[in-house]
C-alpha cells in the first residue's frame, strides 16, 4: 500500500504498526458517532450518552495549560480550510495582565461545497457547546462568541436553546461546576458575506463594521476582538476538542496518516448518488470515498467521473485521472498530504472538506464561471487586484461561456489570476485565482472548444464529454 | 420605532458586549429592524438604529450596504433567494431560476405587480448537498423541482390570502 509511505512523519512506527492502526480505526467516528440518536439535540439525551464528560474531566483533573498540551499532542489541524495546528494557535495567545481574552467560533461557513458545520450545529449543538466550554477554559475566555452566517437563520435558535439548557445544568454562567470559572456564550449572526469567514474580517464584523480583513501582524492572538488577544476557531475544530479530551491526545493522533490526524467531516455534493456529510478517518482513498456505498455511493445514471473539487471551491479542480491517482501513480488518499501531492501542478488541497463531484456531462467552463462570479460578488473591495481582477475574470469567463470568447482570452485569464495571487491582504484573492488557474491548467481544451464553437456554447451545450486524459475504469471495482 | 418587547431585546443584545462596545450590536439590530419594518431598511430605519446605538448614520449605512442580506429597497412579501453557485448549478439551478421567472413573469431582482414575490439570485448558501435550493424567510427550501416550486408559490399565495 502506497499510503504507508506517506506515513513517513511517524518515524517510530513500522509499516505493520501503521497497518494495524489503520485496521483498528477503520470507519471510526468521533464527531458523528451519536448523531443518529433520537433527541441528541437536547441536553438530557446528550448527557445520558456521555455528553459533558469531557468537560467534567477537564474541570476535575486538568489545568488550562494541560488542555492546550493535550490538543497539541492530538495533532488536530484547523478544520476551516487552512489546516493550521490548533494547539499551536492556542499557545500563541498573548496573556497580558488585566486584559480580557476571547474565543470566537467561526461558524460563517460559506465556501461553496461546504455544509458540514451546519450539520454539526443543527444536529449536535451540545457537542459544539461542550467544545467551546473546554476551549474557553483552556484559553481563559469568559465571553465566547459564535459568529454564524446570517443565512443559517434558524440555527441560532437551536444553539441558544442548547446554551440555555447548558446554563440550567450548571455548565455555563458563573462558577461553573464549582470551579470558579465563569463563561457566557453568545450567538451573533452575520448578514451574507463570505469574506467574514476570514478571521480578521470576522472580527471586524463582530465589532459592527464592514468585513474588511485587517493587515497582519498584529495577529488576532495579540490584537483581535476589541484589540484584545483572540483565538478564532472553526466549528468542527472546536467540536473535535471533545473527543480529544475523552480519548486523549495521543490516542487521537494515532488515527489517520502522518500529519493528518483524527477524523474529518467531508461534505460531499455535486453529481453523486448520496450527497451529505460524512466523517472519515483520514485513511481511505478518494476512489473509495466516491464509489463506496458507505460514502458517496458513486455517480448517478451510470455516468462517468469527469472532475472533482476536493476541498471547497477555492482549491484546484482535478480531472478524474489525477484525482484517483497522483502524478506518480500512487493511490490518492483523503488526507491533507496526499490531496496536496504534486502541489498545484498535479494536486489539490483538503481545504474545508467541501467535496464537489462533476460527471461527464458537466461543463468546466460554466462551473468556473459560476465560481468566478461568486468570488467577484464576495470580494470586499479593499485590495485592487482582487476587486478588479475578480470582476475581470468573471467577464472574460462570461464571454467564453456565452460564445463571445477569443483564443487570447484564455491566456488573458491566466495572466489575471497570476496577478491576483499573493497580492492581496487576505487569502480571498488566492481563493479566486486558484480555481481559474486549475481549470485552465487541466481543461484548456474545453475552453478552446468554447471559443471554436461559439454557437454550441451559446446553447449551453453541456455535452462535451471529453477529457484531458481517458478515465480509468477502476471505478467499477469498488 | 421598536415595540417595548423589541426594545428589551435590543437591550439584551447590547449587554452581550463589554461596556462601550455597543456598536457590535449593529448587525443583529439591523436584522431585527429589517424583520420588523417590512423586510427592508429605509434610510429612516437605519438612522433610527444608529440612534439606538449612539453611532453616526454613516456607520450604519456603510455596514448596511456591505452585507448582501440587507435589502435597501422594498421587496415583495415573499423573497425567493435562489442559489446559483457551482454545486447548485451542477444540479440544475439554472433551470429552476428560468422556471421561476417564467412562472412569476418577472426577472431576477424584480417584484410581481401584486407585491407578493421578489426573485433574487444569491451566491452559495451552504446547502450544496441538497441542491438546487433557495432561501425563503428564515428557512431553506431544498431539492427543488418545478413541482416543488409550484407548491411553494401556491403555499405563499394561500398564506397571503389567509391574512
Amino acid at each position: 500500500m502506497q499510503l504507508l509511505q506517506n506515513a513517513g512523519q511517524k518515524q517510530t512506527q513500522t509499516k505493520e504498526q501503521v497497518r494495524r492502526i489503520i485496521n483498528e480505526y477503520m470507519g471510526r467516528k468521533l464527531l458523528l458517532d451519536k448523531a443518529h440518536i433520537e433527541g441528541i439535540r437536547y441536553y438530557d439525551t446528550y448527557r445520558k450518552n456521555g455528553g459533558y464528560e469531557a468537560a467534567g474531566k477537564v474541570f476535575k483533573t486538568m489545568s488550562p495549560d494541560l488542555v492546550v498540551e493535550e490538543v497539541k499532542k492530538s495533532g488536530l489541524r484547523g478544520r476551516g480550510g487552512a489546516g493550521f495546528p490548533t494547539g499551536m494557535k492556542w499557545s500563541f495567545l498573548a496573556k497580558p495582565e488585566g486584559v480580557p481574552r476571547y474565543l470566537v467560533c467561526n461558524a460563517d461557513e460559506s465556501e461553496p461545497g461546504t455544509f458540514k458545520d451546519r450539520y454539526l450545529m443543527e444536529f449536535l449543538p451540545h457537542l459544539l457547546i461542550e467544545g467551546l466550554l473546554i476551549a474557553s477554559y483552556a484559553l481563559g475566555s469568559h465571553s465566547t462568541y459564535i459568529y454564524i452566517r446570517g443565512e443559517y437563520a434558524w440555527i441560532p435558535d437551536i444553539l441558544e436553546e442548547a446554551i440555555a439548557e447548558a446554563k440550567q445544568n450548571g455548565w455555563l454562567g458563573k462558577n461553573i461546576q464549582g470551579t470558579g470559572f465563569d463563561l457566557e456564550i453568545y450567538v451573533q449572526r452575520g448578514a451574507g458575506a463570505y469574506i467574514c469567514g476570514e478571521e480578521t474580517a470576522l472580527i471586524e464584523s463582530l465589532e459592527g463594521k464592514r468585513g474588511n480583513p485587517r493587515i497582519k501582524p498584529p495577529f488576532p492572538a495579540v490584537k483581535g476582538l476589541w484589540q484584545c488577544p483572540t483565538v478564532v476557531n472553526n466549528v468542527e475544530t472546536l467540536a473535535a476538542v471533545v473527543p480529544i479530551i475523552n480519548i486523549g491526545g495521543e490516542e487521537y493522533a494515532k488515527i489517520g496518516i502522518g500529519k493528518s490526524t483524527g477524523t474529518k467531516l467531508i461534505s460531499a455534493c455535486g453529481n453523486i448518488k448520496k450527497p451529505g456529510v460524512y466523517e472519515i478517518d483520514m485513511t481511505i482513498s478518494v476512489e473509495e470515498f466516491i464509489y463506496s456505498d458507505e460514502y458517496c455511493g458513486g455517480i448517478p445514471k451510470g455516468k462517468r467521473l469527469k472532475a472533482c473539487i476536493p476541498g471547497g471551491s477555492s482549491v484546484p479542480i482535478l480531472p478524474a485521472n489525477l484525482l484517483l491517482k497522483t502524478a506518480k501513480g500512487e493511490t490518492r488518499m483523503m488526507t491533507y498530504e496526499s490531496l496536496n501531492d504534486g502541489g498545484f501542478a498535479t494536486g489539490s488541497m483538503m481545504g474545508s472538506g467541501g467535496f464537489v463531484v462533476l460527471d461527464e456531462d458537466q461543463c468546466v467552463v460554466r462551473n468556473t464561471y459560476t465560481l468566478a462570479r461568486f468570488y467577484h460578488h464576495e470580494s470586499c473591495g479593499q485590495c485592487s487586484p482582487c476587486r478588479e481582477g475578480t470582476g475581470w475574470m468573471k467577464r472574460v469567463l462570461h464571454n467564453i461561456e456565452y460564445g463571445k470568447g477569443k483564443m487570447s482570452d484564455i491566456d488573458l485569464l491566466w495572466d489575471i489570476q497570476r496577478k491576483i495571487e499573493g497580492n492581496t491582504i487576505c487569502p480571498l484573492g488566492d481563493a479566486a485565482a486558484w480555481p481559474v488557474a486549475a481549470a485552465i491548467r487541466h481543461f484548456r481544451d474545453e475552453f478552446e472548444w468554447h471559443v471554436k464553437n461559439p454557437n454550441a456554447a451559446q446553447q449551453r451545450n453541456f455535452g462535451i464529454a471529453h477529457y484531458a486524459d481517458p478515465l480509468p475504469v477502476a471505478a467499477a471495482a469498488v | 420605532m421598536f415595540s417595548e418587547e423589541k426594545l428589551n431585546k435590543v437591550k439584551e443584545i447590547i449587554a452581550r458586549y463589554p461596556e462601550g462596545k455597543q456598536k457590535s450590536a449593529l448587525i443583529p439590530l439591523l436584522h431585527l429592524a429589517q424583520e420588523e419594518f417590512g423586510g427592508w431598511l429605509s434610510p429612516e430605519t437605519m438612522d433610527y438604529v444608529g440612534s439606538l446605538l449612539q453611532i453616526t448614520p454613516i456607520e450604519v449605512y456603510e455596514v448596511a450596504t456591505f452585507y448582501s442580506m440587507f435589502n435597501l429597497k422594498p421587496v415583495g412579501k415573499y423573497l425567493f433567494e435562489v442559489c446559483q453557485t457551482g454545486p447548485c448549478m451542477l444540479n440544475g439551478s439554472d433551470q429552476i431560476i428560468d422556471y421561476i421567472k417564467q412562472k412569476l413573469k418577472i426577472g431576477v431582482g424584480e417584484t410581481t405587480p401584486d407585491g407578493l414575490f421578489t426573485l433574487k439570485t444569491v451566491e452559495c448558501l451552504g446547502a450544496c448537498g441538497y441542491a438546487p435550493m433557495m432561501q425563503l424567510g428564515k428557512h431553506f427550501r431544498e431539492h427543488l423541482t418545478p413541482e416543488k416550486v409550484d407548491a411553494i408559490i401556491a403555499e405563499c399565495r394561500s398564506k397571503a390570502n389567509a391574512n
